[in-house]
């Protein structure tokens, strides 16, 4: 084979380096991803760890991966497939549950059996979150303007930005500049008065940061759910067939039909450059491959401060990186079953294991949950987020049996101790026994489980402190700020140098987002 | 009370939306769950159990069986081999398409030919002069379509049969404990899928044992709303809604011939007399005016005029069977006559009779919605049908 050139390296083959990747083969360029692990996916593989179950590793669910991206990029034809995920079911300590359908008279009535208020609350929330969904979407798909800037085009960013806010009137602007500020809890303290039902709602604000659900900015993350659903008409949201790495493989599968040259077992030490120019990299294994523009879909921390030498940054920017906020505070838990979990509160099987099963049963749990982080520890009684995808795609484990993704929060990067093999078990065992109090026959139905504590995600994912997110989605990390002031825009104080993952704007999450805007920036720079 | 299928004590039990329709004057689910979502991803990524008795079947037997068959239909009967199916239209004098279904050769002296009209009398009238017997087995007769990617391993566990070696439009006979069936590898959803065959007294106990036995493989009951979708992904034609059959057409503009269907493939002109043959000859000596296309509605078009009446893009859940003008700048070339978003393609879609000369595939014509109460133009391409077409299928 003929040791081409490559006009773009791209390191890092999570979905986001493979999106940016796609996104410049397809205008023509010649592409290398180098991954470091065996395969690609970074947070969204699916791994055959036990012999015929399959698990979604780390994330489980898609919710807001681009539409433009699956159309641009044909990812139907390359394998993807969404399947529906239709329900939350919050079984209760006191022995009953609350369940939201996909259907809408359902969740009615079962709203209306915990409180008549509520349930017509919820119609009028969800019109509402709709509207300030639909106002706030295309943000999602612009490049951030810069704050600071006089540029053309950043007042430009910054203009239609405006309009976006004019146009939703001022009673929209009033509820969405609280969202952006309020906590969770206090913000659905003002709609709803069942307590499962506020805190199930206010538990998506949660995932991925180290706050609580009474912690300030909580509140904007539950617009991500009404995203997802506006998408849902066209169903971006949902379970993959043949759960998230296939999401992954679908999109390499694009990259390589645009002529994208994939390695895996790559690692990239550092990035070569010379005079304040990216020039290429450099493996650990001492490789040199040169290319005229360099991508990093890694973190923000490893972009910055571990490929180039901070020295050769802006001290300012190196500050602000240095302070960008990466405490992971999540573990996941993967279970092979020879049986379904069978709960105490609505026994036997039927539609509510399909769906999400969420361990929230009251904001003060959640928040409970939250102090035991705080002071270093895993939560006694952690929030629970919890699917199982052979129910969904009866591939994903062998005739009759069954695996369980166990999303977990709190498990703090910062242990005290830090984790050992024996916290991990120990982090481990308190999540089966959380679930087994609900569902009883979990232990003895377990084959094989798999404890990811944030520990093991930094080591074997690459995530840095094991943020699933590359950085928390707080207010101060977000759009113009993501990761930091004046480099929001996918550029970096290196020529030739860019950012690309979840720690760029619009953040984390399985949404191609973060690539693609990257590569619409990269291919305008070459342009010029 | 119109008639129920031999599986209706099941069906009746599992619909709960209470939702029916009408098919050749049975009654059918036209979805068990509220929502057909989940039949239709069965379909697709699992495998989906539905009820097709409704068809009309016919057994023709004698010497002459196949020849009758071959008087009446346009593709070659004497060239299907036992064990063998064809999907096949057949015509009216005129060249004019009837109806359209399946022929299985069971025997050298048997075959089945499945309807979606009555069609005994229309057996009869062609049969003058032939040894040849027909039996209308509509009702004593049920069928089943298993049909999705993990179909072939539950009817592997579920029947002893020689599943592996049944290629695509095959016939073989199988036996589940007491029950002879035959099985075919055929269905409406262009996918990976069987039909089975058997007498309806032992309609319950079959389907009480294909339940059971896909279990483990998410065999889910689906409806008529679910296969409506997957048949417009394979591009399959579904009579009265797609093309009107020329019995009913009350005007000659209304029917339609096999060429303009996109079922040129099956008229074999080259064989012995059938009905419509020498019509269907003058025919193909000159191009079509009208074809069968597929439509793709450009979803940033549409997102655009919908944005317009500042909404997101609305489109109904089920598969809507209207017909829709279809343009090309301010000249109407055309009409749909169904479509859906297809959740797997992830693309809207539709099934449209288009005029020559705008039938090239990548054309640009533009297809009628009506967003907020208004009629509107979205850009559409023309495209090859069918829409899905996955390995598994044949393979
Ligand atoms: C436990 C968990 C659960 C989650 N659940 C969900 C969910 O349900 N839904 C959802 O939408 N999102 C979820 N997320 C978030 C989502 O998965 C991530 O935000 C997203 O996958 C990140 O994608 P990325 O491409 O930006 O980065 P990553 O996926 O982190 O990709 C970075 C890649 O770079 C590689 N790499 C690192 N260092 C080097 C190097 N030096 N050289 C070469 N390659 C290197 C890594 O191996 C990795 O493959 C979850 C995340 C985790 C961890």
């Amino acid at each position: 084979m003929k040791r081409a050139g490559f006009d773009a390296i791209v390191i890092g083959g999570g979905h986001n380096g493979l999106v940016n990747a796609a996104y410049l083969g397809r205008a023509g360029l010649r592409v290398l991803v180098l991954e470091r692990r065996h395969l690609v996916g970074g947070a969204a593989v699916t791994e055959e760890v036990f012999p015929g179950f399959k698990y979604s590793v780390c994330s489980y669910v898609v919710s807001l991966l681009r539409p433009e991206i699956i159309r641009d990029l044909d990812l139907p034809a390359c394998g993807l497939e969404i399947l529906p995920l239709e329900s939350t079911f919050t079984p209760l300590p006191n022995g009953d549950y609350l369940v939201r359908w996909a259907d809408h008279d359902l969740t009615r009535r079962e709203l209306y059996r915990h409180s008549p208020r509520d349930a017509d609350a919820y119609d009028e929330f969800g019109r509402l979150m709709h509207q300030l969904a639909f106002a706030v979407k295309p943000v999602l798909g612009m490049i951030p303007p810069d704050v600071t800037s006089f540029a053309p085009s950043d007042l430009a960013g910054l203009l239609r930005l405006g309009r976006y806010v004019r146009g939703l009137g001022a009673d929209r602007f009033h509820a969405l500049v609280k969202l952006m500020t309020m906590s969770a809890a206090d913000y659905l303290e003002e709609w709803f008065e069942t307590e499962s039902l506020k805190a199930t709602m206010s538990a998506s604000g949660i995932i991925g940061t180290f706050l609580g659900p009474r912690s300030p900015g909580t509140a904007y993350v539950l617009l991500h759910h009404y995203l997802g659903e506006i998408d849902g008409v066209f169903r971006a949201w949902g379970f993959a067939r043949g759960g998230t790495g296939a999401v992954s493989n679908a999109i390499a599968t694009a990259a390589e039909r645009r002529g994208v040259t994939l390695r895996t077992g790559a690692a990239v030490a550092r990035v070569i450059t010379r005079g304040g120019r990216a020039r290429g990299v450099v493996l650990e294994s001492g490789e040199q491959i040169g290319a005229r523009v360099v991508v990093s879909a890694l973190d923000p921390k490893r972009t910055f401060l571990e490929l180039v030498d901070p020295a050769e940054l802006p001290g300012e920017l190196v500050a602000d990186i240095r302070r960008f906020r990466i405490r992971g505070s999540s573990g996941k838990v993967n279970l092979a079953l020879s049986e379904l979990p069978d709960f105490t509160c609505l026994p036997g099987f039927g539609p509510h294991l399909r769906g999400a099963i969420s361990i929230s049963p009251s904001v003060e749990y959640l928040e409970r949950a939250y102090d035991d982080a705080k002071y270093g520890a895993f939560s006694r009684r952690p929030y629970l987020d919890i699917v199982i995808p052979s129910l969904i795609d009866p591939g994903m484990a062998p005739p009759g049996k069954h695996v369980m993704s166990i999303f977990v929060q709190y498990a703090p990067y910062q242990l005290n101790g830090g984790w050992t093999d024996a916290r991990r078990e120990a982090f481990g065992d308190t999540v089966i026994d959380t679930l087994s109090q609900f569902a009883p026959n979990l232990k003895s139905a377990i084959l094989h489980r798999q404890v990811l504590t944030p520990a093991d995600m930094e080591r074997e994912m690459g995530l840095t402190e094991g943020n699933i997110f590359h950085g928390e989605l707080s207010l101060h990390q977000l759009f113009s700020l993501r990761p930091a002031t004046r480099w929001a825009q996918y550029r970096t104080p290196i020529a030739g140098y860019y950012q690309c993952g979840s720690g760029t704007h619009p953040g984390g999450g399985i949404s191609g987002a973060p690539g693609r805007l990257g590569a619409l920036r990269i291919l305008k720079d070459l342009r010029q | 009370m119109l008639r129920t299928t031999p599986f209706h004590s099941r069906t009746a039990l599992l619909c709960q939306a209470q939702n029916w329709r009408r098919w050749a004057g049975c009654v059918v689910a036209s979805s068990y769950e509220l929502s057909h979502d989940r039949e239709y991803w069965a379909i697709r990524s699992a495998a989906a159990l539905l009820d097709v008795s409704p068809l009309y079947k016919y057994l023709v037997r004698g010497p002459d069986a196949a020849r009758l068959l071959d008087r009446i239909v346009t593709r070659d009967i004497r060239r299907c081999a036992v064990g063998q199916v064809m999907y096949t239209p057949w015509c009216d004098e005129a060249g004019k398409v009837l109806d359209d279904g399946t022929i299985t050769r069971l025997d050298e002296d048997l075959l089945r030919l499945t309807a979606a009209e009555p069609n005994l009398r229309w057996l009869h009238e062609n049969s003058a002069g032939l040894d040849a017997t027909i039996d209308d087995v509509s009702d004593s007769t049920a069928a089943l379509a298993v049909q999705g990617p993990a179909s072939r391993a539950i009817l592997r566990d579920a029947l002893e049969a020689d599943l592996d070696s049944l290629r695509f439009f095959r016939a073989t006979r199988a036996q589940v404990r007491d029950i002879p069936l035959t099985i075919t590898r055929t269905g409406y959803t262009g996918d990976l899928g069987y039909e089975l065959w058997f007498d309806g007294r032992h309609a319950e106990r079959m389907w009480d044992h294909l339940i059971a036995a896909g279990q483990p493989y998410g065999l889910t009951p689906a409806g008529m709303l679910a296969l409506d979708i997957a048949r417009i992904e394979a591009g399959l034609i579904l009579i009265d809604v797609d093309y009107v059959p020329a019995r009913k057409a009350l005007i000659l503009a209304r029917t339609s011939s096999p060429f303009e269907l996109g079922l040129g493939w099956t008229v074999r002109l080259d064989k012995g007399y059938f009905v419509g043959q020498r019509a269907l000859r003058a025919e193909q000596a000159r191009p079509p005016t009208w074809q069968l296309r597929g439509l793709e509605i450009e979803w940033d078009a549409l997102e655009r005029l919908y944005a317009e009446a500042g909404l997101p893009v609305e489109l109904p859940a089920a598969a809507w069977r209207t017909s829709v003008p279809v343009y090309a700048g301010d000249e109407q070339v055309g009409y749909a006559t169904s479509g859906c978003w297809s959740p797997l393609l992830k693309q809207y879609i539709a099934l449209a009779h288009v005029r020559a000369p705008h039938t090239a595939p990548g054309t640009s014509l533009a297809m009628e919605v009506t967003v907020e109460h208004r009629r509107r133009r979205a850009p559409a391409r023309v495209r090859e049908l069918p829409f899905f077409n996955p390995e598994r299928k044949r393979a």
